[in-house]
């Protein structure tokens, strides 16, 4: 046992207020391996993850349980000690590198400030030159006087790793590295994360809620649900057979970009905190319940050597079987396309700058028709949707809807053109408005654009929410009592009140965990075979192309590139930029494959 | 339920409580008070500044007119008309900053430079200006009050309004074809209210002040009406030999401010506090 480094024994975590939030968590590691630590929102795995530390958020307290690592023991000490352990024995990388950084402290102090704490007697210059290197970072004193802002967010990311290494610990915490990264970006930061583990012999807890990603670089993987952990062995083992239904369901859901899929969601919501049930918290929305589901948590038991599964049925769990996509091409001949767009330039203008965010882009879509828009962050693809929607002007070129030319905005649209195209954004929390019912918000599009009565627009309100699968119980709600799943699908709701042709959909499942966005383009698959939608689906996510598009075009700085069908396009990428995403998008299955 | 509850939260701090309570117990004063008058508040009833005895309780005042009298019928003026000017501010002052806020013309500026030009005005000298060249009434008063409120109602509103126009929701109102007069009402609106009225009780204090001094400068209401601020003004003078008739009102004036400013603080705070405890939900 001496060549453990972490071991996390029976940690049970739970609010002042006495409500459990993480419960027997118990997990070893050892030098130069890694553990992802995977779970949806609010599965407890940052709570855990910060405990390793000995940390709590406000509000939270550890209850039982210890912590240890190299042989001493974090929990129960007090904060003074804690705070000369932290940083020398366990370091943590917090999740968004943005806001974890300091904005008025240069990047070089801010790596040296750990060692200055800890170790003053060492050549601090020295040491975080070494740092810098060992992260790929220059290490010249001109770099170390530049100020968080003035870096990359890969480079962000990198400095509060550095920040995390300088002390040399034996463990680092990083939680969700990568979420906001680009593909690209993400690639060589794992690439990285993956050498320094070899060169330092570094233990590393890597919380993620991404899947593909965990599954590039873990050794081992622990899946939390609800504050526990379901299931808990090899990494290879884990994703390619999972036991637990939970684990299964996620790893259905998980879109992949090399093998266009059908993705299966787990139905039902994650349980909060408050509403865990007496028996598994997974037996509300597991295929393979019983009766003593129900009743008892079962315990986290050995089914093999290194692999510990927390259900009673587990070996009733079917193998993963991934269904390939049928590609739904409905359309015998070629149809006019409902929409185009010609030689579209879009530019943002600033104060003493304009930036171009799309030179001379040209496409259509034809009626029902899956069209993805695939692009890293500032290719400019949401500033194309915005043109479409009629919420930016255009330099050049022009929108045609049905062959008539529309005008550059919304507002001198004539209705019938603004009900026909439907946008669906981003991000749900801010997409809907807090002060307004649900019912309201989704009743009305169908007032304004269809002219429909008060009467008969709460009638659609009805058959509205059905349609996305929803209660009726929800259209007296407010969108802060939903989910963010159900306000997505609420957006969508919104969209479909308008009983539009084309729905423009900007990232709507980047804010969603995997589940949840399995079931959202589900529904949107379903949506589109019931009604002949045509869908703008702009997205950053391969994986999620690959499951819903029919077409890609490929976007690089305001730029087409690309343009194919998704099968041909993704497997084999002719333009250099649409070959580099290709490679870089994380996937299940080149790992699956040996298996 | 909830949002009440919320709403009502200020009400659980000690401060918060005593301040509703005191503003609980002057506005009865200043609305029911005038029926326990004992005098008329504008008759000479004794001789002037009398000492307080069982007839006059708290004496008369230069012009032997009831202290006790004029002091339940002088709140009336001063907590109305600081009311009016207030409201009438924030009418403006939200209307101009939504405007200015939406707008992504020349509209903005124009707008705001006009504001900025009021502000450079200190607040009492502009309301003397006021009142010496349009005459000494109430409705100039009240006017020049919310002129003083206006470009910083104004400024509040339009940075907040700023903030909610990239909301996705104004965005899908806007690609709706919505009229600007629709987006600003339905979609903006009531998401900044809460921003823009957490400093109305500190407003209603500063016009409640406001209207004090200018009273008492004697260039707002005019004598013989019964009023806090002008009541100082008038016996000032007599104040060693009656100090009732200037004691009363201004612990008055004192009381209501302080008042205000407890159950403004409050509201502000909890009004703060949840909308941290919702961040910490995201």
């Amino acid at each position: 046992m001496s060549d453990v480094v972490l071991v996390v024994e029976d940690l049970q975590m739970e609010l002042f207020s006495g409500e459990p939030i993480v419960e027997d968590v118990s997990f070893q590691l050892e030098p130069g391996k890694v553990l992802g630590l995977v779970g949806e929102s609010g599965s407890g795995k940052t709570t855990t993850a910060l405990a390793l530390l000995g940390y709590t958020r406000p509000g939270v307290r550890i209850a039982g349980g210890t912590v240890t690592v190299c042989g001493r023991t974090l929990t129960g000490r007090p904060e003074r000690e804690l705070r000369r352990l932290r940083g020398q024995l366990i370091a943590y990388v917090p999740q968004d590198p943005a806001s974890s950084l300091n904005p008025s402290v240069r990047v070089g102090d801010q790596v040296g400030d750990l060692l200055r704490r800890h170790a003053p007697d060492r050549d601090l210059d020295r040491e975080v030159a070494r740092t810098l290197e060992l992260v790929q970072l220059p290490s010249s004193r001109e770099f170390r006087r530049r100020f968080p802002h003035q870096l990359s967010g890969g480079q962000q990311q990198r400095i509060a790793i550095a920040a995390a290494l300088v002390c040399r610990p034996a463990v680092v915490v990083l939680d969700e590295p990568t979420t906001g990264l680009d593909v690209v970006t993400q690639s060589h930061l794992l690439e990285e994360i993956g050498l320094l583990r070899q060169e330092m012999e570094l233990a590393i807890v890597y919380v993620s809620h991404d899947l593909a990603v965990v599954a590039s670089l873990a050794d081992q993987i622990a899946v939390m649900y609800a504050g526990r952990i379901v299931e808990e062995g090899q990494a290879a083992g884990v994703l390619a057979a999972p036991r637990h239904p939970y684990t299964w369901g996620l790893l259905s859901s998980v879109p992949d970009p090399h093998e266009p899929r059908r993705l299966r969601s787990i139905p039902g919501v994650a349980v909060g905190v408050g509403d865990r049930p007496d028996g598994c918290a997974f037996a509300p929305r597991c295929p393979q319940r019983v009766g003593v589901c129900v009743q008892a948590m079962p315990t986290l038991d050995r089914i093999q050597p290194d692999w510990r599964v927390r259900c009673f049925e587990w070996h009733r769990t079917p193998t993963l079987a991934p269904e390939a996509r049928t590609a739904a091409r409905l359309s015998a001949g070629p149809m006019p396309p409902v929409l185009g767009v010609e030689g579209l330039r879009a530019e943002h203008r600033g104060r003493d700058s304009t930036t171009v965010a799309a030179r001379d882009v040209s496409f259509a879509i034809s009626p029902g028709e899956c069209l993805a828009l695939v692009g890293e962050s500032g290719s400019g693809k949401t500033t194309i949707a915005r043109c479409i929607a009629g919420l930016h002007a255009p330099t050049r070129g022009r929108i045609v809807l049905d062959g008539t030319p529309l005008a550059p905005l919304a507002g001198r649209r004539p209705r019938e053109a603004r009900r026909r195209i439907q946008i669906v954004f981003q991000n749900p929390n801010d997409s809907l408005n807090p002060r307004h019912l649900v019912a309201d918000t989704i009743a009305r599009p169908a007032r304004v654009l269809r002219k429909l009565s008060r009467k008969e627009a709460q009638h659609a309100v009805g058959e509205l929410l059905e349609r996305v699968r929803l209660p009726a119980g929800l259209a007296k709600r407010f969108p802060s009592e939903l989910s963010g799943g159900e306000r997505q699908r609420v957006a969508i709701a919104r969209a479909l009140a308008a009983h539009p042709d084309l729905v423009v959909c900007d990232e709507i499942t980047s804010a969603l965990d995997v589940s949840v966005q399995a079931a959202v383009l589900e529904l949107l698959a379903t949506l589109r075979a019931e009604l002949g939608l045509a869908l703008l689906f702009i997205t950053h996510d391969l994986g999620v192309v690959a499951s819903i598009a029919d077409r890609v075009l490929v976007l690089e700085d305001g730029l087409l590139c690309e343009e194919g069908p998704v099968g041909p396009l993704l497997s084999r990428p002719q333009h250099e930029y649409t070959r580099r995403l290709v490679a870089a998008a994380p996937s299940l299955t080149e790992l699956r494959a040996p298996v | 339920m909830t949002a009440l509850a919320a709403r009502l939260r200020f009400a659980r701090t000690g401060s918060g409580r005593f301040g509703l309570a005191a503003c609980f117990l002057l506005l009865a004063l200043i609305l029911i008070g005038p029926l326990f008058a004992p005098h008329d508040p504008a008759g000479i009833v004794g001789s002037p500044l009398q000492r307080p005895d069982a007839n006059f309780l708290l004496g008369t005042d230069s012009l032997g007119r009831d202290v006790l009298s004029r002091v339940l019928w002088g709140g009336r003026s001063i907590v109305g008309l600081a009311a009016l000017a207030t409201g009438l501010a924030y009418v403006v002052g939200i209307a101009i900053g939504l405007v200015a806020g939406y707008s992504r013309t020349l509209v903005d500026p124009l707008l705001m430079r006009a504001m900025d030009v009021i502000l450079a005005f200190p607040p009492l000298l502009f309301l003397l200006v006021l009142a010496t060249g349009a005459g000494q009434n109430v409705d100039v008063l009240v006017f020049g009050v919310a002129t003083v409120h206006v470009p910083s109602i104004a400024r509040i509103v339009r940075a907040a309004t700023q903030e909610t126009a990239v909301r996705g929701y104004v965005e899908a109102s806007v690609a709706r074809g919505e009229r600007v007069h629709a987006v600003l009402r339905h979609e903006i609106l009531p998401n900044i209210l809460g921003t823009v009225l957490a400093d109305a009780g500190i407003r209603l204090t500063g016009s409640i002040i406001i209207i004090a001094s200018v009273n008492f400068l004697g260039l707002g209401l005019q004598p013989p009406a019964a009023d806090w601020a002008l009541m100082i003004a008038e016996n000032r003078g007599g104040t060693t030999l009656q100090p009732w008739a200037v004691a009363a009102p201004a612990f008055l004036i004192a009381f209501l401010t302080v008042a205000v400013n407890l159950v403004a603080d409050a509201v502000a705070r909890s009004l703060g506090r949840s909308t941290a405890q919702k961040r910490v939900a995201r």
